[in-house]
């Protein structure tokens, strides 16, 4: 049985015994209105002709990724592409990783060279990610601009990268916040453990 | 598709989700790494007899991973960046051999070759000496191919470099059988409960060997076919089914896969002549006509065309031979990826 | 030559069915009492705990010399032997150049000798440079101290030849003693035939090729009424063959050796050279089938093969690594865990298969303690436990495959001719000087 549904913006909800204590933020609604927003600032912030792609950043990166597509069909009527990275190549803690690294299938069969991408993941914090995601993009062509799209930024960076759009920013001692998704978790939901 | 139960956090089934080629609905964080032990912790592949099916999987799913690295302009990936990968091939073979240097060139790893063809062996040494001589240069991965059977599993023993079987003698080819399991569910769809035919002189065959270990793990069902001097009886102990007469084995299969037939064994006399090989275990287009429409032809190369293959048949629709080619650059990119990252741990 | 009482030990002589605690007196080189003896002496030997032998006999021996020295050499094989209870050995003809003549002979023996550490019976080849064509000269080659003769590391192809040495060697009342491989059939094989060498990929060599050679030897021996000695029986089918011929009446033996008592085919597949040997590890019916044989007395000696091979030599690949295992200086501890503790046959009978049995196939007046006889004596910890250890054997070879294993079962003390030649370090305290 899922947590933590419907019951918006609760504060120390403790599910069950011996489950460890989850504080949900935020469920659906409030996840559907941020990427409506996120949406919409998007739209406004391209430039008047310009090609959009959106690109999601495995895992969920790739369903937040599908949803502001589904929502920015008003803007590129005539369809948005739409590609999935894996970064798991790309990461600086790979050979840390060992045995635990793996790779899933990236998907980007369109040419970037002409687009504004949009990448697209569900949380940054180090910004590591979307460094690897950065130099992973490369490698397909250059891109004219982009433009990184995030539900939640937790400002604990170790470099200098910054989303262009997010859905909320939590406070630095905020704790390890946590994303689930109906497509691969089962409930829509922005949690604090 | 589990309930979530009170003693574990609850991590609910996935519902189903738009078919996204290659996705697998294994429940994830962020961060890329899965719930669970490793698929694979293995230093080295000398085997498939070893594997477990979930490995096997695991290889495959990952090949799908870096198949998609060869359609990019740029056709490259850092995965082994700084890494050195040696091929030792004391037997010779020259597509084995580029098959892997592509694919450690394409991880960006630096290359050596080292084959008997070229006076890089050194004549005399054991080859326990040159691959620890090998060794000695900082060579990560080392890629064996040897005609001594059992071979590379020796040579684990002696060195500390990860070691990938190339081929051992007439005992494994683990990369091949790999490469034609990828082909067999890139075409089919899945593997298990298939019919697979491996037709030709199974005896000497360590392509054989391997693909009756991986194909049966996965969950197929195997026949080898050849003369009974080519297939002896034994081979029921590692799980297939022998049969003589191709003719009566053709329809029912969904997947044949031809094996060459070599010439030595035309000297010793197993068989009287390739003549009366192709007349009895030759897939000719006769013979064609009377599989299963959507039968699937393999054949690892290199062909004898009108002998053990028609050329008709090689060059058709239903062959997938060069196929078999472009994913064995894939396989072989996951095979050294995941050997590396099982032994960067301990390093 | 010193006078030597042995007092307190379990005397075993098979050949008056001794078995009992008693005393024995050494001098001059001979037995000279045994049961109540003379108790003045030189040197006092408490053998309480342990069994006291007759010196143990190895008939089938390697000792690499004349020609590869660095493998092996008449003395460090002498040495071995002594430190595996053995007081005599017979060595085999495969060196080179091969002992196929009077020269070699006298050659061997002399290095025997030399060696002092235990008695050395060289065997002749049967033909001329064991290229398997001509005769070569056994008559000179008995007079000058050949025990038999054999072909060993191969048999003798040629069903004429073998015919014909069989005739031959009545003359000289001296046994043929049999590799059985038929070469054509065991081709390049180095394992076992059968659906493990299918799965490992290693051509295999089936029990046909040994069976094969021995059927037809056994028709061409009951023409001849040779003697003829069956080498390292390893199959079923053979061990049958062996028991039949014998039942009617045929002058056949045969030994069998430890690791064919004790480890099959499935030892392979490591791909371990230390378990590549000729004849091939066998399944487990086939070593049920020796051990029955063992039992029933079919088979009557026990012997070691010892192979010697250099450790560059043996580190290579399976398929390219040479046949061999030695066996000198474990034989003792593996019959034990073969034959003893699993309760097939008792010390007596084992006594018996490594010092009479042998003794008998070869002709020899040894392999008993009856007074006037050669004071070999080997004394026997059954109970001792020690770790296999081939860095600290006498032998310069090292492939073994029981490397670091505890086994029970040691030669502590081994006399030859009245002389001790060998004597485990802990013993040192029973010697009173």
């Amino acid at each position: 049985m899922p947590r933590g549904v419907g019951l918006g913006r609760l504060a120390g909800y403790p599910a069950r015994a011996k489950e460890k204590l989850v504080q949900v933020l935020y469920g659906k609604p409030e996840i559907d209105q941020a990427l409506r927003r996120m949406a919409r600032q998007i739209g406004e912030a391209m430039p008047p002709g310009a090609d959009i792609a959106v690109i999601g950043i495995r895992s969920r990166g790739e369903f937040l990724a599908q949803r502001l597509i589904r929502l920015l069909e008003t803007y590129q009527p005539n369809g948005i592409p739409s590609g999935v990275l894996d970064i798991t190549l790309y990461r600086d803690d790979l050979a840390e990783m060992g045995p635990a690294a793996v790779l899933r299938e990236t998907l980007i069969d369109f040419p970037i060279s002409d687009k504004y991408v949009v990448l697209v993941d569900d949380v940054i914090y180090t910004g590591r990610s979307v460094r690897a995601a950065l130099t992973a993009l490369a490698e397909f062509g250059r891109a004219k601009a982009t433009r990184l799209a995030v539900l939640v930024d937790r400002p604990a960076r170790e470099l200098p990268i910054q989303p262009d759009f997010f859905g909320w920013r939590t406070q630095p001692n905020d704790g390890l916040v946590e994303v689930k998704l109906e497509e691969t978790d089962g409930v829509d939901a922005v949690e604090l453990p | 598709m589990k309930e979530a139960k009170t003693r574990e956090p609850a991590t609910p089934a996935a519902p189903p989700k738009p078919k996204v080629k290659g996705s697998r609905s294994t429940s994830r964080v962020s961060t890329g790494r899965p719930k669970g032990r490793p698929a694979w912790h293995r230093q080295h592949l000398l085997g498939i007899e070893e594997l477990t099916p979930r490995e096997i999987v695991h290889i495959l799913d990952t090949a799908e991973g870096f198949a998609e690295v060869s359609t990019r302009s740029i056709k490259k990936v850092p995965a082994l960046r700084g890494k050195v990968v040696a091929n030792l091939f004391i037997e010779d073979s020259t597509r084995t051999r580029t098959s892997f240097s592509l694919a450690a060139q394409r991880l960006s790893a630096d290359v050596l070759d080292f084959y008997s063809q070229g006076s890089s062996l050194s004549k005399g040494e054991s080859v326990r000496d040159t691959a620890r001589n090998v060794e000695a240069m900082g060579v990560d991965i080392m890629v064996l191919r040897h005609s001594a059977a059992g071979a590379a599993h020796y040579l684990a023993r002696c060195v500390n470099m990860c070691i990938v079987n190339a081929g051992d003698g007439q005992h494994e080819h683990p990369t091949q059988a790999l490469l034609d399991a990828y082909t067999i569910r890139e075409n089919k769809g899945r593997i298990e409960g298939l019919k697979v035919a491996i037709v030709g002189d199974i005896a000497h065959s360590r392509v054989a060997r391997s693909s009756i270990w991986c194909l049966q793990k996965l969950g197929a069902e195997v026949t080898v076919v050849g003369p009974t001097t080519l297939v002896p009886k034994g081979f029921t102990s590692m799980g297939a089914r022998v049969a003589h007469d191709f003719d009566e084995v053709i329809p029912d299969m969904d997947v044949i896969n031809m094996l060459r037939v070599q010439g030595e064994r035309l000297e010793s006399q197993l068989f009287p002549s390739l003549h009366e090989y192709t007349w009895l275990f030759g897939m000719t287009p006769e013979r064609l006509q009377r599989a299963k429409p959507d039968v699937l032809i393999m054949h690892p190369g290199p062909i004898n065309r009108g002998i053990e293959l028609a050329s008709e048949v090689a060059d058709g629709p239903q062959s997938s031979i060069l196929r078999q080619v472009t994913n064995g650059l894939a396989v072989r990119m996951a095979v050294l990826f995941l050997v590396n990252q099982a032994a960067s741990t301990g390093r | 030559m010193k006078t030597i009482v042995i007092k307190n030990g379990r005397v075993i002589d098979p050949s008056c069915g001794l078995d009992q605690v008693c005393d024995l007196r050494l001098a001059e080189g001979k037995v000279q009492q045994v049961g109540k003896v003379d108790h003045t002496c030189d040197r006092t030997i408490d053998a309480q705990g342990l069994i006291v032998a007759p010196g143990l006999i190895d008939i089938h021996v390697h000792l690499r010399e004349p020609g590869q020295t660095e493998l092996e050499s008449i003395e460090t094989g002498s040495a071995a032997a002594a430190a595996g209870g053995f007081t005599t050995v017979a060595c085999m003809p495969n060196t080179d150049p091969p002992l196929d003549d009077e020269a070699a002979i006298e050659f061997v023996i002399r290095q025997g000798a030399r060696a002092n550490l235990c008695n050395v019976l060289p065997v002749g080849a049967i033909t001329k440079d064991r290229a398997g064509k001509e005769l070569a000269e056994m008559g000179r080659m008995a007079r000058a101290g050949a025990v038999g003769f054999s072909e060993d590391g191969c048999g003798v192809a040629s069903p004429a030849v073998m015919r014909r040495a069989l005739q031959y060697v009545t003359m000289f009342d001296k046994p043929i003693m049999q590799h059985c491989e038929t070469s054509e059939i065991a081709g390049d094989g180095v394992m076992n035939g059968g659906p493990t060498a299918i799965r490992l990929g290693l051509p295999g060599l089936p029990a046909m090729a040994e069976e094969l050679m021995l059927q037809r030897d056994l028709t061409l021996v009951a023409a001849a009424g040779a003697r003829y000695h069956v080498q390292h029986v390893t199959t079923a089918g053979a061990v049958e063959m062996i028991r039949q011929a014998r039942a009617s009446g045929q002058r056949v033996t045969a030994e069998v050796t430890p690791h064919h008592l004790l480890l099959t085919e499935a030892c392979v597949a490591t791909y371990d050279s230390n378990y590549k040997v000729k004849p091939p590890l066998r399944t487990a019916q086939d070593i049920a089938a020796c051990i029955k044989g063992v039992r029933d007395g079919t088979i009557t000696a026990l012997a070691s093969d010892h192979a010697p091979h250099s450790v560059a030599g043996k580190e290579l690949e399976f398929q390219r690594a040479p046949f061999g295992i030695i066996g000198l200086e474990t034989a003792l501890a593996m019959y034990v865990r073969a034959l003893i503790q699993p309760g097939h046959i008792d010390w007596p009978q084992l006594i018996r298969l490594m010092t009479l049995g042998p003794a008998e196939i070869l002709g020899l007046d040894k392999g008993t303690l009856q007074p006037g006889r050669d004071a070999d004596v080997t004394l026997i910890d059954p109970q001792r436990t020690w770790t296999v250890d081939p860095a600290r054997f006498r032998s310069k070879a090292r492939n073994c495959p029981w490397n670091g294993e505890e086994v029970t079962g040691r030669a502590v003390l081994t006399i030859v001719a009245g002389d001790i030649k060998y004597c485990a370090d802990a013993d040192q305290g029973r010697i009173n000087h």
